[in-house]
C-alpha cells in the first residue's frame, strides 16, 4: 500500500510531468514535489511523486553499505 | 531498475549479515511496523539470515488490514447507492466487511472501479457528470497527501462530484498505543520508509526520548533493511537509543514540507478505529470544515449495520503483534488468498499473505535470494 517506486521524470508540464520506470512511461502528478526537473528521480506513489531523490545520498549509502560490508563500524563514515 | 538494482546485491548482503552476526550480543526484540518491509524480509528470507539473538515482529503498517469492519461496511453501502461510483485500490475489493464486501456489492451490479490514482477516479467524475464518485481514502501519511492534492485538484477544476471517504490513518499514534497497551515490548522499530518520505524522522524522537526504543527508518531493499537492522543493534549494543535514517536517498528529517502542508490543509486529526487495536485519539484525518462539500459521510446518508466480526479470525492480535498466522485456527486451512476471511490475508503485504506465500523461518518455500 505505501509501495512507491523510483522513476526518472522525462518532461514537466505544469503540476504534471512523464516519468519513466523500467519500461513503462506514465503521466504523473508532482503537486507534491512542484520543484522537480527533468533528469530528477522521483519516488512515485498511486500517480503521485512523494518525494525527490537524493542522488548523492543514494550514493554516499552504497558507499556506506561497501566500507560496512568490509569491516568498517560505523554507518556515519 | 536504478535506485533498486543496486540495493539487491547479494554479495554485499552476506557481508552485511556476518557483520550482524558479529556485532548482535543481546536479545532483542524489533518490529518493522510497515507491510512492505514485512514483504521484503520474507521475501528474502531475512528471518533466517539473523542470528538467534534477534527476534523480528510484524507491525500493524498495513492500511487495508487496520480499516475496521465499520468503516469498510460504510464504504461498502456507498456502492450499494444508486448513481455512485465508488473508486478504490484494488486490494480493498476482496476485504471482507461485517456482511459483504466491495467485489460481491459488484456482483450484484454495484459500481466500483479499481484505480491506480486518486488522479484516476478524478477523471472518472469527469466523464460521469451525472454520476458522484466517491474515492476510498484508505491508506498512512504516504498517501493521504495525494488524496488531499486530488481534493484541491477537483476543487480548483470545479468537479462537483468528486468525494472522498476519509478512512486515513497516521503512524506515530499508532506506534504509541501499542506501546502504551504494554501487550509488546520492543527494542528497536524498523520505521516505515514511505510514510516517512513524507513525514520525516522527527515525529519518532518520542520513541526513542520516552520509550528508550532504538528507531532507524528503512528502504524497502533487501540491504536496506539488513543497513536498517544493522544500525539498530549497534544503537542497543551501545545503549543509546536514538532515530536514525537508513533510507537517505528518501527520507529526510523533516520530511516533504509541501506533502505535509497538503495534506493538512485539506484534513485534521480525529479518533479512528484499528482493526484489532481499537479507537486511536488523534490517529485519523478527517476532511476539515472547508472541504466538507468532498466529504462523502457528511454528504450521502448511509446507515450501516452494528459491525461484526469473522468468526476465529485473529488477525486483530496479528496486527497487534501479540500472535503469529501459526497460532491462527483458520490460517491455510479455512483462510488463503482464494478465499480470504480477513483482511491480513487479502492484502499483498498483510502478515498473514506474508506467511502464506513465503512461509514462515523458511520452512515451506524457497526464498528469492538476495
Amino acid at each position: 500500500m505505501c509501495l512507491a517506486i523510483p522513476a526518472l521524470v522525462k518532461s514537466v508540464d505544469g503540476l504534471s510531468a512523464e516519468v519513466e520506470f523500467g519500461e513503462v512511461s506514465r503521466q504523473i502528478s508532482i503537486w507534491l514535489t512542484p520543484d522537480v526537473k527533468p533528469g530528477d528521480y522521483v519516488l512515485l506513489h498511486t500517480g503521485y511523486s512523494i518525494n525527490v531523490i537524493d542522488e548523492d545520498e543514494a550514493k554516499e549509502t552504497l558507499k556506506l553499505l561497501e566500507e560496512a560490508a568490509s569491516g568498517s563500524d560505523s554507518w556515519t563514515g | 531498475m536504478r535506485f533498486i538494482d543496486e540495493y539487491r546485491n547479494s554479495e554485499l548482503g552476506e557481508r552485511l549479515v556476518d557483520r550482524i552476526h558479529r556485532r548482535s550480543r543481546k536479545p532483542v526484540r524489533l518490529m518493522e511496523f510497515c507491510g512492505g518491509h514485512t514483504v521484503t524480509i520474507f521475501k528474502h528470507g531475512i528471518r533466517q539470515l539473523l542470528p538467534p539473538t534477534i527476534e523480528m515482529l510484524s507491525g500493524p503498517g498495513c492500511p487495508v488490514c487496520v480499516t475496521a469492519n465499520g468503516d469498510l461496511d460504510k464504504a461498502i453501502a456507498l456502492a450499494r447507492l444508486p448513481d455512485v461510483v465508488v473508486a478504490t485500490f484494488g486490494d480493498m475489493l476482496k476485504v471482507p466487511g461485517s456482511y459483504s464486501s466491495l467485489q460481491e456489492v459488484r456482483a450484484e451490479g454495484g459500481d466500483v472501479r479499481i484505480v491506480y490514482s486518486a488522479l484516476d477516479a478524478i477523471h472518472i467524475a469527469q466523464r460521469n457528470p451525472d454520476k458522484a464518485v466517491v474515492m476510498l481514502g484508505i491508506g498512512f501519511e504516504t498517501t493521504a497527501p495525494t488524496i488531499a492534492a486530488s481534493v484541491l485538484e477537483a476543487s480548483r477544476g470545479g468537479v462537483g462530484n468528486y468525494y472522498v471517504l476519509s478512512m486515513h490513518k497516521l503512524c506515530p499514534p499508532v506506534i504509541k498505543a501499542l506501546l502504551d497497551s504494554g501487550e509488546v515490548r520492543l527494542d528497536g522499530l524498523v520505521c516505515p520508509g514511505h510514510v516517512s518520505a513524507v513525514i520525516g524522522s522527527r515525529p519518532y524522537d518520542f520513541l526513542a526520548r520516552d520509550y528508550g526504543i532504538a528507531c532507524v527508518v528503512s528502504g524497502f531493499e533487501p540491504l536496506d533493511v539488513l543497513q536498517c537492522v544493522d544500525m539498530l543493534v549497534a544503537q542497543i549494543e551501545a545503549g543509546k537509543p536514538a532515530v536514525e535514517i537508513a533510507y537517505r536517498r528518501g527520507v529526510k528529517p523533516e520530511g516533504n514540507e509541501r506533502a505535509l502542508e497538503t495534506m493538512w490543509t485539506v484534513f485534521e486529526r480525529c479518533e479512528a478505529n484499528w482493526r484489532g487495536i481499537g479507537e486511536v485519539p488523534g490517529s485519523g484525518l478527517r476532511l476539515r470544515e472547508e472541504y466538507q462539500r468532498f466529504d462523502a459521510e457528511s454528504v450521502f446518508e448511509i446507515e450501516v449495520p452494528p459491525p461484526r466480526e469473522a468468526e476465529g479470525c485473529i488477525c486483530g492480535d496479528i496486527l497487534r503483534g501479540v500472535k503469529t498466522p501459526l497460532d491462527c485456527k483458520l490460517f491455510r486451512r479455512v483462510c488463503n488468498p482464494e478465499h480470504p476471511v480477513g483482511p491480513c490475508m487479502v492484502s499483498s503485504e498483510g502478515t498473514c499473505s506474508a506467511y502464506y506465500l513465503y512461509g514462515d523461518n523458511g520452512s515451506v518455500r524457497a526464498q528469492e535470494p538476495i
